[in-house]
């Protein structure tokens, strides 16, 4: 009884899905599916390397200094950083005293009451702050960026597939639609208000390039042309969004050590209890 | 034939220190092992525990900075410091002087006010606003609250009594309220912790 | 079931045996996990994955357990919560990633034990009841994953959620109010979020106890092996413990090791990089993609793109949405029929040559293309080909088991699992005696 109604079940599920197919496979052989520009146009992420790669990388404390200075001075001004608070900054080679100056002298200001008034203003940020917005609110940020909404950057690193290099490549990849595209899809045309950069999902990103060759001077005179500074923030954001990564990579060796001996005696132990089994 | 008896006796010893060394190796390996399993289970116990101790937020917060330009003379306020209320009251001149005279003899933890507060500011007491007895907070730092019979604070849970200075005057608690370390920032801003 | 020549539980420790006297635990562990219960001495690593299951579970609990101290289930606070765990917490980043992928871990070894028991037949008399307990688990443990999936509040989190829920709005009538009393709402929010925490931290509990049932009921009949020939006598057997104690302890070094290597150097390899986007309910991400563990089902439940009904009149009977819905649900409801439906006395797939080749060129494979369909977008070929694989494996299970278990001629099995690791047959116990 059980074996006739499987059978049964067996042949209707098996079958629908046989005539999906064909169904399917009709389609596909009488209709051409419409290419989109996204599909022919869109790039990976240009191949490139970072200190902190591998498994023994160590991110390059001179380089998230350059990357932060990138950030507080060009991406700051519409992008905000929350999950990093300024009391972070001591992982990335600054003393208390250099943290208290960066919280202090941030171009945004700390969202506060005033005291007599109850009124909402504002104040210097201290060390303990996490690192203010640009903008109010969503809508704030809207309205300054022609209802665009510029996307918090703690986690850019991680939410975009490999996210470094993704970064680097967005930020360096602004281009001229190529003709290419216009004579394919003429309708693609990137609108007002918009940039063309291959490297972005849709291919059509409300921000305008960011980045101009020589545009943050670094104290130490670190190269700063586009690719470089692009280089930089790339690798901030990547310590934003993980900032545990040195210690995650050092743990883990010392784990998989003890691991590879504790594995070892095991199967020794086990060897050797079974030696006069046969199995 | 000695010899061969010998010999052969010697050859089954040495098999039987062989079969022994044997079993000892053998014996070590699970000792080994299972001593390394127990290392183990240590080594991921630790950041497991380790994990509920103070996170880096609330570590970061561990000091604080108070205005204290408001504070006239006379009055108290209570701010919270670690989650936890701090008094800071503004002796009057008159208070300071009393608080200063008072015997240390009848006190239950006998300190002086200068040992209570800064050089040149005795005026300023801060305190926790955590009775020692059992943790309650005291009244009278705000206006209109009872100050006990010292004019100090007063703890309505089991009813001890602090004088002007926070000292230990009546009642169950042990010792005085404590004295966090703070310092002047400025005139008119300290920092707790 | 014991069998007569287990070892009896004698303490010399006048501790133990004061206590077993008074609450006989230690007889019951010694009997359970102990030198009590006699094993087939022939298993292979296959045999490893029940107890790193166990192993598994228990990772998820301890470390779930910690995260849930410092988790907030608000629709708030959760997003931030976790990245409060990643960042301040101490060892927090340890902890999460370590849950994060010990649920990946927990499904690998999960499937490897399904997998082991699909073809060594272990569902077969006088098996049944521990394969349908196992399936309950399977169940249990995909509920909790699922749930545990969207505390995060991430998009993939927010955007699963609504897809998963929406299955049920696929039922006729009832449908979309039962989603509606699923969410608590119209959509997921705060009640869906605060209802999936409890859950998600109950039903672990829930898994462990189920797992008590399925230990139980193995010791009934005792363990099956390769072979999948019954014990005959105690050659047949090796006591547990040291035995499966020592080789159970490699094996869970071997997964550490594996796990370790993953959650320390590629902890987001298995997670989708929307998650690390906090939810919006305003944009779906471009693609909603299930966490791995569920491709194969998810690529059955879009392979239906045909409504059942009278041809050419327009008329539906069953539509194509609500027949992907029970074809999914029906894909893991089937197993509870195994035991029925593969009727071949011989259990192991080693001496069954006509299911050893369906299961190793069509079953596997089947499931193997299911979960490539299962994560790319729905376009051609990945359409197709899981309507064909999908098709086989609704085929497999319930059309071709049941016949090949009538007409196959299995490979002569061994006498005994003795002879089948000696090569000498077994001297049977009266034989013995005498």
């Amino acid at each position: 009884m059980i074996r006739i109604f499987a059978l049964l079940i067996g042949l209707f599920f098996s079958g629908m899905l046989l005539l999906s197919f064909a169904i399917g496979a009709y389609t596909a052989a009488t209709e051409t599916v419409a290419e989109t520009a996204e599909h022919k146009f869109h790039k990976h992420a240009k191949a490139v390397s970072f200190a902190h790669d591998g498994p023994f990388g160590k991110f390059d404390r001179a380089q998230l200094q350059r990357g932060l200075k990138v950030y507080k001075e060009v991406c700051a001004a519409c992008h905000s950083l929350n999950q990093v608070a300024f009391r972070n900054f001591a992982e990335i080679g600054y003393n208390e005293d250099e943290v208290k100056a960066i919280a202090k002298g941030w171009p945004a200001e700390t969202p506060s009451v005033d005291p007599e008034t109850g009124e909402a203003s504002s104040r210097p940020a201290i060390a303990a702050d996490k690192i203010p917005s640009p903008f109010l609110n969503e809508v704030a940020a809207r309205a300054a960026n022609n209802n665009a909404l510029p996307p918090d950057l703690s986690l850019m690193a991680k939410a975009r597939h490999n996210g470094p290099a993704y970064i680097y490549s967005l930020l360096t990849g602004y281009q001229n639609q190529p003709a290419a595209l216009l004579k394919k899809f003429p309708d693609s045309k990137t609108g007002e208000g918009l940039y063309y950069n291959p490297y972005f999902a849709n291919l059509n990103i409300a921000m305008a390039p960011p980045l101009n060759d020589g545009q943050v001077t670094f104290d130490d005179g670190s190269p700063n042309s586009k690719a470089a500074m692009a280089k930089d923030v790339a690798a901030f954001l990547t310590w934003t969004a993980e900032p545990k990564m040195e210690q995650r990579k050092s743990a883990g060796w010392a784990a998989l050590i003890f691991l590879l001996i504790f594995t070892g005696l095991a199967f020794m132990s086990y060897k050797a209890i079974w030696a006069d089994k046969k199995h | 034939m000695a010899t061969v008896d010998t010999a052969k006796d010697a050859a089954v010893l040495a098999a039987h220190a062989v079969e022994e060394e044997g079993v000892r190796r053998r014996d070590f390996i699970h000792v080994a092992t299972i001593s390394f399993a127990g290392v183990g289970a240590a080594a991921v116990a630790l950041p497991l525990l380790g994990s509920l101790s103070a996170s880096a937020d609330v570590v970061a917060l561990s000091s604080i900075e108070v205005d204290i330009s408001k504070i006239e003379p006379g009055q108290a306020i209570k701010t919270s410091w670690r989650k936890q209320p701090v008094f800071i009251r503004n002796l009057t001149p008159q208070e300071v002087k009393e608080a200063s005279a008072a015997s240390l003899d009848a006190m239950r933890d006998p300190q002086t006010l200068a040992e209570r507060t800064l050089p040149g500011k005795e005026n300023w007491l801060v305190t926790l606003g955590v009775c020692t007895h059992l943790g309650c907070v005291p009244l009278g730092a705000a206006a209109g609250e009872v100050k006990g019979e010292f004019g100090g604070y007063f703890c309505p849970c089991h009813g001890s009594h602090y004088d002007t200075a926070g000292r230990i005057m009546k009642g169950p608690a042990p010792t005085n309220l404590a004295v966090p370390e703070f310092s002047f920032l400025s005139d008119t801003i300290i920092k707790i912790g | 079931m014991s069998f007569p020549w287990a070892q009896v539980y004698a303490p010399k420790n006048p501790v133990m045996q004061w206590v077993d006297e008074r609450l006989p635990l230690p007889r019951f562990i010694y009997n359970a996990v102990g030198a009590g219960y006699p094993v087939p001495r022939n298993l292979n690593y296959f045999w490893n994955f029940g107890s790193l299951a166990g192993a598994a579970l228990m990772i998820q609990i301890v470390t779930g357990i910690i995260l849930a101290m410092n988790y907030y289930a608000s629709t708030d606070g959760a997003f931030n919560s976790v990245e409060h765990i990643m960042r301040n917490v101490e060892a927090g980043w340890f902890i999460r990633y370590a849950h994060m992928n010990g649920a990946s871990f927990f499904f690998i070894v999960v499937y490897i034990h399904m997998f082991r028991g699909l073809y060594f037949g272990s569902y077969k008399a006088p098996r049944e009841m521990i394969w349908l307990l196992g399936v309950v688990i399977f169940l249990l443990m995909m509920a909790t994953g699922f749930m545990g999936y969207v505390l995060p509040w991430g998009q993939m989190s927010y955007w699963g959620a609504q897809v998963i829920t929406g299955f049920f709005s696929a039922i006729p009538v009832v449908g979309e109010p039962m989603r509606q009393w699923l969410l608590g709402g119209f959509a997921p929010d705060q009640a869906a979020l605060g209802r999936f925490f409890s859950l998600h931290y109950l039903l672990p509990f829930v898994i462990a106890g189920v797992i008590i049932l399925h230990v139980w009921a193995l010791h009934i009949p005792g363990s099956s092996n390769p072979t999948g020939v019954h014990i005959k006598a105690q050659s047949d057997t090796v006591p547990f413990h040291p035995y499966y104690t020592a080789k159970d302890a490699f094996g869970l070094g071997v997964f550490l090791i594996i796990f370790v290597a993953v959650t320390f150097f590629a902890p987001n390899l298995l997670g989708h990089p929307d998650n690390y986007i906090p939810a919006n309910p305003l944009s779906t991400p471009a693609h909603i993609v299930p966490e791995w563990y569920y491709w194969p089902f998810y690529a059955i439940l879009r392979a239906f793109t045909v409504d059942f009904g009278i041809p050419f009149s327009g008329f539906v009977i069953i539509p194509a949405k609500l027949m992907g819905v029970l074809a999914m649900f029906g894909s893991i409801l089937l197993l509870f029929f195994l035991p029925w439906l593969d009727s071949s006395p011989v259990r192991s797939g080693n001496y069954r040559p006509l299911f050893k080749k369906f299961f190793w060129f069509g079953l596997i494979p089947c499931i193997l293309i299911l979960g490539v369909c299962g994560v790319m977008p729905a376009e051609e070929p990945f359409v197709m080909l899981s309507q064909i694989a999908a098709a086989y494996y609704f085929a497999h299970f319930l059309i071709i088991l049941p016949i090949i278990s009538k007409i196959e001629k299995p490979l002569p099995l061994p006498n005994s699992i003795t002879e089948a690791v000696t090569g000498k047959p077994l001297e049977m116990p009266q034989t013995a005696a005498a």
